[in-house]
C-alpha cells in the first residue's frame, strides 16, 4: 500500500490470562472501507479500542493519521472518531446539547445542524438522550461521531442489536459516507455488512486474521467451490457426472443434481456436452458462488455466530 | 479551559434535571437550615450565627454526594468512555466537576444567608471575607473527597455504602450537628481528626467572633492540603472504563488522602486549642428564652 493511513503490526492485547488480540497486523489506505469480520469475542473490538487510543496495548506498533494512540492520545483524538459498543450518553442531555457538546471540543468542525438534518434527527433535536429509540440513538452516535470530520472513522459494530429496517438504514449512511471517501474501520460479525460495505476484509478469529482480500477475492480464493444445481428431463448418474470436465463432486438431492465445481464455466460446458450426447435436456440450472460464510466455515470449521 | 467550562455546563445542567442530585444540593440543605435555626437556635438571631457554621458546613460537605453518585453512574453506563473518545483529559473532566460543583452550592449558600437575613433577622455574620473562603475551600476539598470515592468503588450500591458511612461520620463527630464542645471526651478526640471539624471550626469563628482569614491559617492550610491530594489522587486514579480494575494499592493511596489531618489531629489533640476554642464559643452564646438548651439530646 502506497500511502496507508493506517498502520497496525503485530498488535497483541491480553487480559490477565487471556490473550485477546494475538498478533493483528493490517493496514488501511486513504478512503478504504476496511471491515473486520469475525464472531464474537474474536479480538475485533480490543483491536480497533487500542487504535482509537481507549486500550493500552501489550505488543505492537501502531500508526494512525501518523500518530501513536498511546504517545499522542489528544492529537490522534482530534484526527478520528468512532461509534462505541457499551456506550451512553446522560439519559437528560438533548439531542442537539449533546451534539453541540461534543463539536465543541475538536479544533475542526462541522455544522451540527446539517448533520442532524442528514441522520433524520431534526425533529429529535430537543429530545432527550433516553426518549429515542435504539435506531435514532445510533444516527446520533454516528452524527456525533462525524462532528469533527474526521480523517479516519471507526464503527464498532454499528448495526449490532437493531432491527432490519433500522439496520438497513444504517447501511444507506454508510455507503454514503463510502462514496464521500471516507475512511471508515468497521468491525461486524455479519456477513451481509462485509459483504455490502467493505472495500477489503480482513477475517478474525480468535484474535488472529486468519484471511485479508476484497470479499470477491477472498471467496475466489476460497477451495470451497461453487455450486451448480440443475435439473434434467431424465436422470443421470451421479457417476459420470462427477467424472466431468471440472466437476468436483455430484450428488442428487431431492430430484435435482448438485454439482461441486472449482472452474464453473468449464463445469457447465461439459455438462452441457455430456447432456446433449446422453440426449437428455437441461430444464433448469442455478449458479451459487461461496459467501463469506463459507469462507469462514472453511477456514475455522464453525459458523460466524455460534 | 474552554473544555472545562463546556463540560461543567453540562454537568450543572443533568443536575437540574435530576431530582435525586437536587435533593443533594437543595433540598437536604434547606431541610438542615430550617430545623438548626428554628428547633435549635430557637429563631434567635445570636444564637442562629452560631449554628450558620454548622448549617454551611452541612451545606458544603454534601457536594461529595452527588458528584461521586454521578461519576459512577457515568462510568457504569459507559458514559465516561464516550466522552474519552474525545479530546479530553482526565483532568478536564474531574476538573469540571468541581467548578459545577461551585455553581450548584453556592446559590444555595446564598439563599441561606439571605433567608438567615429576611426570615430571621440575622445581622452578624462576622467575617464575610473568612466566611467565603471556608465555603469555596469547603465545597473544593469535598469535591474531590466524592472525587476519591469515585475513583475507589466500582458500582452504585458501594458508593452509596462508603458515601453513608462517611456522612455519618462527618456530620456527627465534627460538631457539624452537635457541637463538640458537649461531645464525649472520646468523640472529640477522633473529631479532631475529621476534616469537617475544621471546616466547621473555620466557619464558626468566621462567623461568631468575626475572625480574620490570617488567624484561621491552620484551618485554611490543612483543608486546602486535603483538597489538593485529594484531587491529585483522584486524577491519577480516575477511570474511564466500568471494567478497568483498580490498581492493587488505590484503596491505601486514597486513604492517605487524610494524612493532612492524621498530622493534625495528633497535634490538636496533643494541644487542645480548638476545643477549648469550642468550648468557650458554646458558653459566650448569649442565653435562649429556655434554659441552656444546646441540642435535642440534652433538651428536657
Amino acid at each position: 500500500m502506497a500511502n496507508p493511513i493506517l498502520q497496525v503490526e503485530n498488535l497483541v492485547k491480553r487480559y490477565d490470562d487471556v490473550e485477546a488480540v494475538r498478533g493483528v497486523s493490517f493496514s488501511v489506505a486513504e478512503g478504504e472501507v476496511f471491515g473486520l469480520l469475525g464472531p464474537n469475542g474474536a479480538g475485533k473490538t480490543s483491536t480497533v479500542e487500542i487504535l482509537e487510543g481507549l486500550r493500552v496495548p501489550d505488543g505492537g506498533t501502531i500508526s494512525v493519521c501518523g500518530l501513536d494512540p498511546q504517545k499522542d492520545p489528544i492529537a490522534l483524538k482530534n484526527e478520528i472518531n468512532a461509534t462505541l459498543q457499551a456506550t451512553s450518553l446522560p439519559d437528560k442531555l438533548r439531542v442537539i446539547e449533546a451534539i453541540r457538546m461534543f463539536a465543541g471540543f475538536y479544533k475542526r468542525n462541522r455544522n451540527v445542524d446539517d448533520l442532524l438534518k442528514r441522520f433524520g434527527l431534526e425533529e429529535k433535536r430537543q429530545a432527550f438522550y433516553h426518549q429515542l429509540s435504539g435506531g435514532q440513538k445510533q444516527r446520533l452516535a454516528l452524527a456525533m461521531a462525524l462532528v469533527n470530520d474526521p480523517r479516519v472513522l471507526f464503527l464498532d459494530e454499528p448495526t449490532s442489536g437493531l432491527d432490519p429496517q433500522v439496520r438497513r438504514e444504517i447501511y444507506d449512511i454508510i455507503e454514503e459516507l463510502k462514496r464521500e471517501k471516507k475512511t471508515i474501520v468497521l468491525t461486524t460479525h455479519y456477513i451481509e455488512e462485509a459483504e455490502r460495505l467493505c472495500d477489503r476484509v480482513a477475517i478474525v478469529d480468535h484474535g488472529k486474521v486468519i484471511a485479508m482480500g476484497t470479499p470477491r477475492e477472498l471467496k475466489q480464493k476460497s477451495e470451497h467451490t461453487s455450486r451448480i444445481e440443475a435439473r434434467f428431463a431424465r436422470p443421470a448418474s451421479n457417476g459420470t457426472l462427477k467424472g466431468l470436465d471440472g466437476v468436483n463432486d455430484a450428488r442428487e438431492v431431492g430430484g435435482a443434481y448438485v454439482l461441486h465445481c472449482q472452474k464453473t464455466a468449464r463445469a457447465i460446458v461439459s455438462l452441457v456436452k455430456h447432456l446433449e450426447a446422453e440426449n437428455n435436456e437441461l430444464i433448469s440450472l442455478e449458479i451459487s458462488t461461496p459467501s463469506l460464510e463459507d469462507v469462514f466455515i472453511e477456514l475455522t470449521g464453525r459458523r460466524l455466530r455460534d | 479551559m474552554k473544555t472545562i467550562l463546556t463540560l461543567a455546563s453540562m454537568r450543572i445542567r443533568i443536575t437540574l434535571r435530576n431530582k435525586a442530585f437536587l435533593f443533594f444540593s437543595l433540598v437536604m440543605p434547606m431541610g438542615f437550615f430550617f430545623a438548626f435555626c428554628s428547633l435549635l437556635a430557637k429563631g434567635i438571631p445570636e444564637r442562629i450565627t452560631f449554628w450558620m457554621g454548622p448549617i454551611l458546613s452541612l451545606t458544603v460537605m454534601g457536594t461529595f454526594w452527588g458528584l461521586s453518585m454521578q461519576l459512577v453512574t457515568w462510568r457504569e453506563q459507559g458514559i465516561l468512555r464516550r466522552f474519552r473518545l474525545a479530546p479530553i483529559a482526565a483532568a478536564s473532566m474531574i476538573g469540571a466537576s468541581i467548578v459545577a460543583n461551585f455553581a450548584l452550592i453556592l446559590p444555595t449558600v446564598i439563599l441561606q444567608l439571605t433567608l438567615a437575613r429576611v426570615i430571621y433577622h440575622v445581622t452578624n455574620f462576622g467575617n464575610l471575607f473568612s466566611l467565603l473562603v471556608f465555603v469555596l475551600l469547603g465545597i473544593s476539598c469535598f469535591g474531590a473527597l466524592g472525587l476519591v470515592v469515585a475513583s475507589v468503588t466500582n458500582t452504585m450500591q458501594e458508593t452509596q455504602i462508603i458515601n453513608q458511612l462517611l456522612w455519618f461520620a462527618l456530620i456527627f463527630l465534627s460538631g457539624a450537628t452537635v457541637p463538640l464542645a458537649v461531645m464525649p471526651r472520646v468523640v472529640q478526640r477522633i473529631g479532631l481528626f475529621l476534616p469537617a471539624t475544621y471546616l466547621v471550626s473555620g466557619l464558626q469563628r468566621a462567623l461568631v467572633y468575626g475572625t480574620g482569614i490570617f488567624s484561621l491559617w491552620v484551618e485554611v492550610i490543612s483543608l486546602a492540603a486535603w483538597g489538593i491530594l485529594a484531587f491529585t489522587i483522584s486524577s491519577l486514579l480516575f477511570r474511564w472504563e466500568p471494567e478497568a480494575k483498580l490498581p492493587r494499592n488505590a484503596k491505601l493511596w486514597a486513604v492517605s488522602t487524610i494524612l493532612p489531618f492524621i498530622l493534625l489531629g495528633i497535634w490538636e489533640n496533643h494541644n487542645g486549642k480548638l476545643l477549648k476554642q469550642a468550648a468557650n464559643m458554646l458558653d459566650e452564646r448569649p442565653p435562649a428564652n429556655a434554659p441552656a438548651a444546646t441540642t435535642p439530646s440534652t433538651n428536657p
